[in-house]
């Protein structure tokens, strides 16, 4: 266990999720099992609708699992206050920023306020971790432009800058290809899993990009309307597992190719 | 950073603007007076004739500095409620502030025939007036944080102040139409704003609320700084979204709401400021923008007043619509020159 690759950054142990109301409860998925390990590259697939979002909320701690915990470093999340759950895990979310009016540095330099003094300075060391957080997504071009003049795969690198800076073990995103050209989509996520390679942290995004993520993560987690599985992408390519995941009147997966095709 | 550097020389441009409006203002007025009489005065020496001192050290005086509490106050309550609710269109009074002054206003004085005889002159007097402006103000305020805690989406707290907003301006007007001639002409007169009724006494007790919503402010700044990016990012960054929402509507109304009821309500400082700092500095860095908004929001508000005492005659224009007249122009113009609202 003390080996660093096995060592645990999340681990849910019968998870169900959904949401409660006064009158039921609506359950979207149930018995969720999952364990990622350190600088483990994860993708969360599904189906629209099928709980992706509500998934990704529940492990960020938005809305309440109806069952089950969530351990982070061992710990479970609900003992975590808030300033030191933010030094383990940080996001990065499909919502717009408030002010675009930030410089790209003064952007990514928010992801060090849960370290910085009542007034928020940085520190000699948050200045380096940023500027450190800029070179690995190559921004350093960018650094004193304003977010409003940025293109969006560009904006969303700097989402991502910010959430390295925040300097946890876990980065979670939240469908972080959507808007962007087939280039970025790839671009972004190589970025990402280099990223998990190169700084030993977790990360776990969701996307529609099945194919991508089979070429490129080291776990994949597919939610479908029966199960949630999570395995490494070529055991459930053998298990079959990505034939379940969409109604077979449209498109079939090809094995061979990992990827979707429209059936003729 | 390279920043930095440019930062100071503006403050320190700012700064000397500010003593130079401060001096400006207290110059002029109805009554003429040498520079030199002005600067004697100041510091205590005698002046060419007596009057002219009670004048500067009584009324002029004072004045400045009700005008600097008032323009800097607004002006950072303002600030606070943009960054809060994400909306360019909010001031210190779209929580309901500036109405719940006037609803209280308008009670003690269209209302007072109602009470009746000795208890109606006893609330017409200039503390009843303040401390019906404060108390409605305050309950508004607490309506509105009531609902606050109910509701977790901040558009929605909003739209609801405007909507105590709507239902006091009723309430107001169906008063009025039952007033009296003399009473809505005093409910009027304070609608207009006044910064020349403070004693010094009245100041000191503003300067003490207002150093307290000051210092909440300054207290804010980090919270205001990650609330930039959106409430969702703030809560990952660990910030407590709902003590710092609380924190911050009590600043603005601790801000907003003593300086309501000593001047009546003053538009368009809380609106404008902000957006006039943010076009002069081009940052959203609350470290900036706090220090900056103060000192640009003083200024103004001692222009404006310079001007609403047409100097050298007998008249004072309404403070209100002197800052209103002034400012609407000129945030226009800055828009349009310079490039779309940024916020």
């Amino acid at each position: 266990m003390k080996n660093n690759n096995q060592h645990i950054i999340l681990k849910t142990e019968d998870l169900s999720i959904g949401y409660t109301s006064k009158k039921a409860k609506t359950i979207v998925a149930s018995n969720i099992n999952i364990e990622l390990h350190k600088g483990e590259f994860v993708g969360l697939i599904g189906a629209n609708g099928i709980g992706k979002s509500t998934l990704i909320r529940t492990l960020t701690q938005v809305q309440a699992p109806l069952n089950g915990s969530i351990h982070l470093n061992k710990k479970n999340v609900v003992d975590y206050n808030p300033l030191d759950l933010a030094k383990v895990m940080s996001l990065v979310l499909t919502e717009q920023i408030a002010s675009k009016n930030l410089s790209v540095f003064e952007l990514v330099a928010l992801g060090r306020q849960p370290y910085t003094n009542w007034v928020g300075n940085l520190s000699r060391n948050d200045i380096e971790i940023v500027d450190k957080a800029l070179i690995q997504t190559n921004l350093c071009d960018l650094k004193t432009k304003k977010c409003f003049e940025l293109s969006d795969g560009q904006l969303q690198k700097v989402m991502i800058a910010r959430a390295l800076a925040q300097d946890t073990d876990l980065i979670i995103l939240d469908e972080p290809t959507t808007h962007l050209d087939m280039y970025h989509k790839a671009y972004i996520l190589k970025l990402l899993q280099k990223l998990a390679k190169e700084t030993n942290k977790t990360i776990l995004f969701s996307s529609h990009e099945i194919d991508l993520a089979i070429q490129l993560c080291d776990k994949m987690i597919v939610m479908t309307d029966k199960e949630v599985v999570s395995d490494e992408p070529c055991n459930l390519i053998a298990k079959g597992t990505f034939e379940t995941l969409f109604p077979k009147d449209l498109i079939s997966f090809d094995e061979t190719t990992g990827t979707f095709r429209v059936m003729n | 950073m390279s920043n930095k550097k440019t930062y100071h020389k503006s403050f320190i441009a700012l700064l000397a603007i500010l003593i130079f409006c401060f001096f400006i203002n207290i110059s002029l007025g109805s009554v003429s007076i040498p520079l030199k009489d002005i600067f004697n005065s100041l510091i205590n020496n005698a002046t060419e004739q007596e009057t002219w001192q009670h004048i500067i050290q009584n009324y002029r005086l004072p004045k400045a500095i009700t005008a600097i509490i008032v323009g800097s106050g607004l002006g950072i309550s303002g600030l606070l409620m943009q960054t809060l609710f994400r909306n360019p269109l909010a001031g210190p009074f779209a929580l309901g502030i500036s109405s719940g002054a006037s609803l209280g206003v308008a009670l003690v004085i269209l209302g007072s025939s109602f009470f009746g005889g000795v208890l109606a002159s006893l609330f017409i007097s200039k503390w009843g007036i303040v401390i019906a402006a404060s108390l409605g103000s305050f309950l508004v305020l607490l309506a509105v944080l009531a609902v606050s805690i109910k509701v977790r989406d901040t558009m929605a707290i909003l739209i609801i102040g405007l909507m105590f907003a709507s239902i006091t301006a009723a309430i107001v007007s169906v008063l009025s139409y039952f007033g009296s001639a003399e009473q809505l002409q005093q409910y009027i007169f304070w609608g207009f704003g006044s910064l020349g009724n403070l004693t010094w006494h009245d100041i000191l007790i503003l300067l003490f609320i207002y150093g307290l919503g000051i210092i909440i402010s300054v207290l804010s700044i980090k919270p205001l700084n990650t609330l930039l990016l959106g409430e969702n990012y703030a809560k990952s960054l660990g910030l407590n979204i709902k003590q710092s929402r609380l924190i911050i509507i009590i600043a603005t109304s601790l801000l907003a709401g003593t300086i309501t009821a000593f001047t009546g309500p003053i538009a368009f400082i809380g609106l404008a400021i902000p957006h006039i700092t943010r076009q002069v500095f081009n940052t959203s860095n609350h470290k900036i923008l706090l220090p900056a908004v103060f000192i640009l929001g003083a200024i103004v508000m001692l222009i404006c007043d310079s001007i609403a005492q047409l100097p050298n005659s007998d008249y004072t224009l309404p403070i209100n619509a002197i800052t209103s007249l002034i400012g609407a122009p000129v945030v226009i113009w800055l828009l349009v020159r310079k490039r779309k609202m940024v916020f």
